[in-house]
């Protein structure tokens, strides 16, 4: 890896904000590519150690093979569901149109 | 393939199969289809701060007997990830899914067409892991609200994501192939793969390779099909979206790698399929190893226990079913595509009849049929293994031949009565030897001429006799008569 501090364009910093669907001005580029550049910058600090002989770590945890039983138990009542959704029409969460082909998996 | 086309289409497919489990993949909620919106959640489905997943048994179990059964590698060490992307129906604003280290790898499943109408065909699978479903979106045009409505019932729903090489050479082959992955994973017992109800999804990536006059082989860019209802979908639109490569290819002559991927969706009514978002690469989402789920190990012992448990698979059953019951590979093919309880049916109905060939052909011409006719399935089928037996067996001791026979089955299907309920109310009597024998008698001597032919060696000329013998007796048998009548004549020399 690399030691030398990386830095970001502001264009990277736009795909970023895409993907985070944040609408970026631009003067929030400007401000976040600074700022972003900084955070990665730290962070490539790390690289200065030798991690040759370090196994990866999945999870920080010494533990493994956490299961539940497939029992159903209850679940919340749909007035609870919505209750702190910001729209609702009291049996779906309502959200702007989103037309298309779905995201999912 | 047709060897005359300019081009072989490679297709590569992604299957996503619900687990029968009766609870979600990290919470307790039930995995019921068919429940009112939001009824089927709580904090860890609906993402809420503060909730945590816990994985469930049975679905790791589940998906560990699919990857056996699709003779993967299972890795011994296995861990979660979560997959990032924004979309109103996956509430975390991530997927836990698997990437770098899948719970299984490296596997293969082969179709053979027992008549060998296509080759055998072989596909490697690349992976199979386990992840979490995303809710479902609704948009109602009609009701001109502008809103998209949420259902988070199926959010966390256990999914086996099964991932093939690019190994498929048509569409008939694919269709061919999830028709066997479909009857596995079914009588394994790991998914209902009913794909109305969603159990059973599938995207398939395709593109050309085009020989060119140089020797290079030219390849189309991939496009990833999606929306494909059912099987035939499959199928259809493969067929369409090579056929639209080609035309594309002729125009363009772009090429792989020069063109993002393309995600496209079939419109079955329409027949096409049709430009989606391009899709995201692999990085834009951000996968990072799951902090909540801490990693499963597994040990040579579970497998072993698993496959214990699996029961026999389809490709291993034609074999068993074609050895055990001495018949032909064509039968014991259509018995077991027909799945588990058909083949139940088959073996208890052979044991009674004591003869595979018989319970087999009376399967095949007699209860398929009419389960196809009446869009039955067998164990809603009125006329029971015993019962049939007992028909059969009736055959067998020259109570009645055989399309009689298929007139009594009729009668027993429609009015769920046994045989000899229906025999008597039908006025089909059995005819007793004496009968059949004085009979016969009376047919010798109004025919001389027959009599004459059989004595000098004709014996087929007794088949003149039936067709009077049944004018007699309706309920007569044939086959009776004949080796009757030969008897006697052969009595008088």
């Amino acid at each position: 890896m690399s030691t030398s501090p990386q830095t970001l364009t502001s264009k990277d910093v736009a795909k970023v904000g895409l993907l985070a669907r944040l609408a970026l001005s631009e003067a929030d580029l400007e401000r976040m590519t600074g700022e972003l550049s900084k955070i990665v910058g730290f962070v490539s600090m790390l690289g200065e150690l030798d991690t040759a002989d370090v196994a990866p770590l999945a999870h920080p945890l010494d533990t493994q093979n956490v299961f539940r039983d497939d029992v159903p138990v209850a679940s919340l009542s749909t007035a609870e569901a919505l209750q702190s959704a910001p729209r609702h029409d009291g049996s779906c969460f309502l959200v702007p149109a989103v037309l298309g082909d779905s995201g999912a998996a | 393939m047709s060897t005359t086309a300019p081009y072989t289409t490679i297709i590569g497919l992604e299957v996503h199969v619900q687990l029968m489990t009766r609870t979600k993949l990290f919470c307790g909620c039930s995995t019921k289809f068919g429940g009112a919106p939001n009824t089927q959640v709580c904090p860890t489905c609906l993402g809420l701060p503060g909730s945590l997943p816990v994985m469930n048994r049975r679905a790791f179990d589940l998906a560990l007997r699919a990857a056996l059964a699709l003779e993967c590698t299972i890795a011994p060490f296995t861990k979660w990830d979560r997959k990032n992307y924004f979309y109103p129906d996956l509430p975390k604003g991530y997927q836990i899914s698997q990437f770098d280290l899948p719970f299984s790898s490296d596997g293969f499943l082969e179709v053979v067409d027992p008549k060998g109408a296509f080759e055998p065909c072989r596909v490697g699978i690349v992976r199979v892991h386990l992840e979490e479903d995303a809710g479902k979106s609704m948009h109602d045009e009609a009701a001109g609200t502008g809103d998209t409505r949420i259902d988070l019932n199926r959010a966390g729903t256990p999914l086996c994501e099964i991932v093939t090489q690019p190994d498929l050479r048509s569409p008939q082959d694919a269709r061919a192939w999830l028709n066997e992955l479909k009857l596995l994973l079914v009588y394994l017992g790991v998914s209902d793969c009913n794909m109305q109800e969603g159990s059973l999804r599938v995207d398939a990536n395709v593109n050309l390779h085009i020989p060119q006059p140089d020797g290079r082989i030219a390849k189309t860019p991939i496009v990833e099909i999606k929306n494909m209802n059912s099987f035939r979908s499959v199928e259809r639109a493969l067929t369409y979206e090579a056929a639209r490569q080609w035309e594309d290819w002729q125009a363009t002559k772009a090429e792989m790698g020069k063109t993002p991927k393309q995600t496209r969706g079939w419109d079955d009514p329409a027949g096409i399929t049709r430009a989606q978002r391009h899709k995201e690469e692999s990085s834009d989402y951000r996968y990072f190893p799951e902090p909540d789920l801490v990693p499963v190990t597994v040990s040579q012992q579970q497998i072993a226990s698993i496959r214990g448990e699996m029961g026999e698979p389809p490709v291993s059953l034609r074999k068993t079913l074609a050895a055990k019951w001495n018949i032909p590979a064509y039968d014991a093919d259509v018995l077991v595509n027909q799945g588990r309880e058909l083949v139940d049916y088959f073996e208890d109905l052979a044991t009674r009849v004591g003869e595979g060939k018989v319970a087999s052909n009376w399967m095949q011409q007699d209860v398929l049929r009419i389960l196809n006719e009446t869009n039955g399935t067998v164990s809603d089928f009125t006329v029971r293994p015993e019962g049939l037996a007992d028909l059969i067996g009736r055959i067998k001791k020259g109570d009645f031949d055989t399309s009689r026979a298929r007139e009594i089955f009729a009668e027993m299907v429609t009015s769920g009565r046994p045989v000899d309920n229906v025999v008597a109310g039908m006025g089909i009597a059995a005819v007793s030897d004496d009968d059949v024998i004085s009979l016969c008698r009376e047919l010798l001597a109004a025919n001389p001429k027959i009599v004459a032919d059989v004595k000098s060696g004709k014996e087929q000329a007794a088949a003149g006799l039936i067709g009077q013998a049944k004018k007699k007796n309706a309920n007569v048998n044939p086959g009776k008569v004949r080796a009757v009548c030969i008897d006697l004549i052969r009595g008088m020399e």
